[in-house]
């Protein structure tokens, strides 16, 4: 930096005073610079990088619990930079509203100097036009060459200036106009999934065949509303599931079990007007309720099974779902019984839905479809644990601290059962029987109110990218010169066009005089 | 979905069809590369047969495309849908697709330089396809069977090729550019250097490389968007930063970095090409690395 004159050199080398608003236009100035939003952009892309590498607890919470357990000594670090949480940690965020503020700084600005553009004249014709990266100079005696290249400029539709000696003209226009939509909409993009994300919902609810989801919070497994949602808004309506029909290939040697489609067939009940329609639930297809899609997200089956003690009470009745374990539905179940007389007992229990048996013995499933299906039931008894009010699992069955009485290493072979069978439990705890099978549906159940406005927002932004990227601006300039007139041309970014154009202009003179 | 009839066999004779794709590709690359030595021979008298070098792997080439595009059809029809539905099947429909868009841009002549560049990765792709990814025909899974899988992954696919022409130019503008290549006395050096002399100009390099990343980042958003779109109907939402997500995410921000670089004074030539490579490097790592390793909801390599 070359040092102002009244500062000497010899005491101390001060740089000049900025002062406080000096500094804050200074930053200000540097962050709406295009380097900085270069950097940020590039930034904001390798801030990205480790959410991909690691477990996040948005997308994959299992994950996250078993990064933990796994390696218990590093994960509690990398929690604490919320590399668990990438998306929503301070570190990306504050790149991602750095870079919009720079683009606000950048926009607005952009946008006043472009209307005052639209309205304006082009700029003068430079004094010199050699070093243009277009340029052509004409030898000419023909009288009003240049009014005859402004006019086909105009016809070009360009903007046109003209003066005695020179012609400057401009087109192009679109170019950052599209640019500025494009910006301005990615703002739109970020506000709109940010009050979308405070005000939309996500719930989920498993249905067997014949139960009924009624939308109120009672009716979800599992719900996560966002911060401003306001439960008050959930449309009152249900959805019964009368049928699921999954459909497997039997066709193809090489594609045997291979699901070819899944079809949720529901009854919905809008319960301000009382009107019920049928309608079918697939993926890819969800049902597009009140204030609500219903996506379906997964599928099973769900054995009806009924549990009896000896003196032939019921303990136990009802559909239990089963969680598939492999493409061909070997599926596990779990039913926990605390009420059980004479002891209470938890059972572990296996669904095959076409029986096969493997070398070892043990059974597996062959085929995804009910041909052939087979429940076995390992038998736990001992405390379940559910009296302490502690919530547990309903999907699985803490076996530690229960002894084993029907498979395994029990001693008692584990009990396996047909449908249509009853069987007797060991140690007189009375006896199972299986009376059908239904399926069962996993619906998500998601509303978000800003997604429409999502769209639009990125519609505008991509009609802007391309209308900027692919619309030329260009300028064209024309000068009397001793010996005729010179051309010239620059664009905004590199044209292959631009000197084309000038031979043309040149041509259309020619076209004219004959 | 209707029940579907796949044809295993038709499948081996798309797949004979490839293997004679790739032969054909590989005779192209030699030409090209014999033509590239011819191109900054000395002689004269050898400069002037580089003409019909390069159109005789010109020819070829477009021998090798067409048996290529067949190999592909071939592989639709015997799975009854589009043939983009796994890493065998992107690998083979997306090599094609550079390549016949590297075809239609041979009349801008500056291009033809990077023929060999060209020619090789489609064959590298192709190798890496036929051993590596290789599955047979199998049905959509019910996640797959969407209008977007057609629209989305064509898109995509195409995003790609133009992106690989890029970066192919890109490798040709940093050589042509590298001082320390230029400044060599060494004698291995000088025959590169001849082979560099007859490159465009860079400016040429440089533009031609732009404006297929511009078209590339056009097609990218367009993915993205469809993704997004695609996303809420078959997994609920249009965002969840699920890995292929994020690498999408990824790409498009790095080449928007790109496309604001060539924009920004000391920021364009070397190191908007290297920006291009880092672009290029990404949309390959999300193809690979991320579709065999990483765990998500796009789980369709179709490989173990
Ligand atoms: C969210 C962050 C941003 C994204 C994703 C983004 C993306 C883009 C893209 C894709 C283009 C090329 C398309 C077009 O010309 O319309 C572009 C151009 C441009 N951006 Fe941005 N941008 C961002 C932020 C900014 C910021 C902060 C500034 C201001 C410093 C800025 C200034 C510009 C300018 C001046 C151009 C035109 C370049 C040219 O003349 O070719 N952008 N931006």
């Amino acid at each position: 930096m070359s040092l102002p004159s009244n500062v000497t050199h010899g005491d101390e080398v001060r740089s000049p005073k900025l002062g406080l608003a000096g500094w804050v236009r200074w930053i200000w100035g540097q962050l709406t610079s295009m380097r900085t939003a270069l950097l940020l952009l590039l930034l904001l892309a390798v801030a990205a990088i480790p959410g991909s590498l690691l477990p996040q607890r948005s997308s994959d919470p299992n994950g996250v619990t078993n990064y933990f357990q796994q390696n218990p000594t590093s994960a509690p670090t990398l929690d604490k930079f919320q590399l668990f949480d990438v998306y929503t940690s301070s570190w990306f965020s504050a790149i991602y509203l750095l870079l919009f503020i720079s683009l606000i700084g950048c926009v607005f600005p952009r946008v006043r100097h472009h209307w005052d553009a639209l309205r304006s004249q082009p700029i003068e014709t430079p004094r010199s036009l050699k070093r243009f990266p277009a340029y052509l100079a004409k030898a000419s005696k023909q009288a009003g060459s240049l009014e005859l290249i402004a006019e086909q400029l105009r016809a070009r539709r360009f903007r046109v200036r003209t003066t005695p000696t020179s012609v400057s003209a401009e087109k192009g226009y679109l170019r950052e106009t599209g640019n500025l939509l494009f910006h301005i909409s990615l703002i739109g993009v970020l506000v709109s999934v940010g009050i979308g994300g405070a005000t939309s919902f996500s719930g989920q609810r498993v249905l067997v065949e014949g139960e009924t989801f009624v939308n109120n919070l009672a009716g979800y497994d599992s719900f996560s509303p966002g911060v401003w949602f306001d439960a008050k808004t959930l449309v009152p309506f249900s959805v019964k599931l009368n049928k699921f029909q999954a459909t497997f290939d039997l066709r193809n040697k090489t594609n045997i079990g291979t699901p070819l489609d899944f079809q949720a067939f529901v009854s919905v009940r809008n319960k301000v007007s009382s009107q019920t329609s049928n309608s079918t639930i697939r993926v890819n297809y969800p049902l597009e309720a009140p204030g609500a899609n219903i996506y379906l997200t997964g599928n099973g089956y769900a054995p009806v099974l009924t549990f009896r003690d000896k003196d032939g009470n019921v303990s136990f009745s009802g559909a239990v779902i089963y969680m598939p374990q492999d493409a061909n539905y070997t599926s596990l179940g779990v039913i926990k019984l605390p009420d059980a007389k004479p002891k209470q007992f938890g059972v572990l229990s296996f669904f095959y839905p076409t029986k096969a048996q493997l070398k070892t013995g043990a059974f597996t499933s062959g085929y995804p479809a009910p041909v052939d299906p087979l429940v076995s039931m390992n038998v736990y008894v001992g405390d379940l644990g559910l009296d302490n009010g502690i919530p547990s699992n309903v999907f699985s069955l803490a076996v530690h601290g229960l002894k084993q009485v029907a498979g395994g290493k029990s001693g008692t072979k584990a009990l396996t059962l047909e449908l249509g069978q009853t069987v007797q439990l060991p140690q007189d705890l009375g006896s199972v029987s299986w009376d059908g099978l239904k399926r069962y549906a996993s619906l998500d159940i998601d509303y978000n109110p800003m997604q429409v406005w999502v769209f639009i927002f990125a519609m505008l932004a991509f009609a802007g990218l391309i209308t900027s990227l692919l619309t030329p601006r260009r300028r064209v300039f024309a000068r009397k010169t001793e010996t005729g007139f010179e051309l010239a041309g620059m664009a905004k970014s590199d044209d292959p066009r631009l000197q084309g154009i000038l031979e043309e202009l040149v041509l259309g003179l020619k076209v004219r005089k004959k | 979905m209707k029940d579907v009839l796949l044809n295993p066999g038709l499948d081996r004779y798309a797949l004979y069809v490839i293997f004679a794709a790739m032969a054909s590709y590989t005779i192209a690359f030699l030409v090209f590369v014999w033509h590239l030595s011819r191109l900054s021979s000395k002689s004269k008298k050898l400069q002037k047969t580089a003409v019909s070098l390069e159109r005789a792997g010109l020819i070829i080439l477009i021998v090798s495309v067409l048996l290529h595009g067949s190999g592909v059809v071939m592989r639709g029809i015997a799975a009854a849908r589009v043939p983009w539905a796994n890493m065998y099947e992107f690998s083979i429909t997306g090599s094609f697709m550079i390549v016949a868009i590297f075809l239609c841009a041979w009349f801008v002549k500056e291009i033809r330089v990077i023929a060999v560049l060209v020619t090789a990765f489609a064959l590298l792709v192709l190798g890496s396809a036929t051993t590596l990814f290789y599955v047979q025909v199998k049905t959509l899974m019910p996640a797959l069977q969407s209008y977007w899988l057609v629209i989305h992954v064509t898109v995509a696919v195409l995003a790609t090729a133009f992106f690989n022409i890029a970066a192919a130019l890109a490798v040709a503008y940093l050589l042509r550019n590298w001082t320390w290549l230029n400044k060599s006395k060494a004698p291995g050096i000088q025959l590169i250097k001849r082979v560099l002399s007859v490159f465009p100009e860079s400016k040429k390099i440089e533009s031609l490389s732009h404006r297929f990343n511009v078209i590339g980042f056009i097609l990218w958003s367009f993915t993205l968007v469809a993704g997004a779109i695609w996303a809420e109907r078959a997994w609920h939402r249009f965002w969840g930063w699920d890995t292929k997500e994020v690498w999408t995410f990824i790409i498009w921000t790095i080449y928007a970095g790109y496309l604001h670089a060539t924009a920004t004074r000391g920021w364009t030539g070397a190191r908007a090409a290297w920006l291009s490579l880092v672009g290029f490097a990404a949309v390959l790592f999300n193809f690979t690395i991320v579709n065999l390793f990483f765990k998500g909801l796009h789980v369709y390599s179709g490989l173990k």
